[in-house]
């Protein structure tokens, strides 16, 4: 039944994607790429992977299509003829498509335990983490103790995209901007969104706060949480406008936020050497090794969490004002 | 039944060239755009793809006393960190693209192609 079920999410896939490139509306294209996104994160789901599924659906179903649509807004929706050198792309694409599913006889079968995946660090892992960090998702522990660098990292690089977007769309447009907008009052004049909505955004937060403590024992973190935080927010922005959003949570707040979770998970690692440990040795925060892992990974996903919220929003913002003119 | 055991990989490389085609192919930017996230989803299903282990379960550990079969943790970390990591950079795209259509006046290709040669 579950293998039914994943062959038809598959295929929806394919056929989706088709129809996203082949389309010509933008916005329907953008729609499309939303559900998309969502069969990808029950596909994800399938294959055991809670976390991945609870981000993609957090991100590619909410805030990318929250993010192309504000684009759409400023540019185009429609896409111009399509350019004359297709076919030639067309015969390059298959081609390699071919090539690859050639390749792929050769890789051990779906699913098979004996995989050389499965055999070099994997198992380490799940034996590490029941002694050393003791707690249930293995997922955070690697990423939050074990991986904690790469984690670290990528923070870096959300925060860097974060800062490139503030730099590319806070420079003025050099047309004058109109002072009263239609698109700052939100959906306010829509009765039955308005009061849905309102009801859900607190729910929305505290969700997104369940899953970001109870990462530890469930599926959840800082990257999906920061996702759905944000999330809720842009409801909000969406349904009462921008500028109520914006009392919410300041923009200082979220250049703040930006900075300010990067620092904690720094701070956190260099706390680890200046009481004698590696950077990012949760292990010597706390007299029992473990619950220093505990705390350590609590305050990185906390950072995480920060920065990730900080960073959407402040994109979401800036995609916002600039739409005034 | 042997070849459907390779089907996931059969759609990650049709979403890989799906998502290669418009990179290549199209010549709005936005179109572009959504094809380089389809290029992005396909290597992510190709990840977690890997890390399933048949009859296996997600890798979070519960107080059952038969120890089940986890899937393998590490292909859904770096995919985890991959996608928000896929949204900004996404976001960053997106600001360029509206700042070419500003100085432009299009998001076309051949069209700014065309402005720039002049």
């Amino acid at each position: 039944m579950t293998l039914i079920f994943s062959f038809f999410l598959l295929t929806m896939l394919v056929i989706t994607a088709i129809a996203i490139v082949r389309i010509r509306d933008l916005f329907a294209a953008v729609m499309l790429s939303g559900i998309f996104s969502l069969l990808l994160a029950a596909n994800f789901f399938l294959l055991d992977a809670a976390d991945v599924a609870l981000t993609e659906a957090a991100v590619g179903a909410g805030i990318s299509t929250v993010l192309f649509l504000s684009a759409l807004a400023m540019t185009t929706d429609k896409e111009k003829a399509p350019s004359s050198n297709r076919f030639i792309a067309l015969i390059v694409v298959t081609t390699t498509m071919l090539a690859i599913i050639y390749a792929t006889f050769d890789k051990p079968a779906f699913g098979d335990p004996d995989a050389p995946i499965h055999q070099h660090i994997a198992p380490w892992y799940l034996e590490t983490t029941r002694d050393a960090i003791d707690i249930p998702n293995v997922v955070t522990a690697v990423l939050g103790s074990f991986r904690g660098y790469d984690t670290l990292g990528e923070v870096f690089v959300v925060f860097t995209a974060g800062i490139g977007v503030l730099f590319l769309l806070s420079a003025p447009s050099g047309k004058p901007r109109q002072k009263t907008d239609i698109h700052s009052e939100g959906l306010r004049h829509y009765l039955v969104p308005r009061v849905v909505g309102r009801l859900l955004a607190p729910f929305i937060i505290l969700f997104a706060l369940y899953v970001q403590f109870h990462g530890d024992y469930g599926p959840g973190g800082g990257f999906q949480a920061g996702a759905i935080f944000a999330a809720a927010i842009i409801l909000y922005a969406l349904l009462e406008g921008e500028k109520r959003a914006l009392e919410a949570i300041p923009q200082s707040w979220l250049i703040g936020m930006i900075a300010g979770g990067a620092l904690l998970y720094s701070a956190v690692g260099l706390a680890g050497i200046l009481l004698g440990g590696n950077f990012l040795d949760y292990s010597v925060l706390s007299d029992n090794p473990v619950a220093g892992q505990h705390i350590g990974i609590l305050l990185i996903e906390a950072g995480v969490g920060i920065t990730v919220t900080g960073v959407l929003l402040s994109i979401f913002h800036a995609f916002a004002a600039r739409d005034k003119f | 039944m042997a070849l459907l055991e390779l089907y996931h990989y059969w759609v990650f490389a049709a979403l890989l060239m799906i998502g290669f085609y418009a990179v290549i192919a199209k010549l709005n930017l936005i179109k572009k755009l959504i094809g380089l996230s389809l290029f992005q989803a396909a290597v992510f299903l190709l990840y977690i793809s890997m890390g399933k282990v048949e009859g296996g379960t997600a890798p979070i550990f519960t107080d059952s006393a038969t120890e089940p079969l986890y899937s393998n943790p590490l292909p859904q970390v770096l995919i985890l960190t991959a996608i928000v990591v896929g949204i900004s950079t996404l976001a960053l795209g997106l600001g360029i693209v509206v700042r070419i259509k500003e100085e432009y006046g299009t998001i076309e290709e051949n069209e700014i192609q065309e402005i720039d040669r002049q």
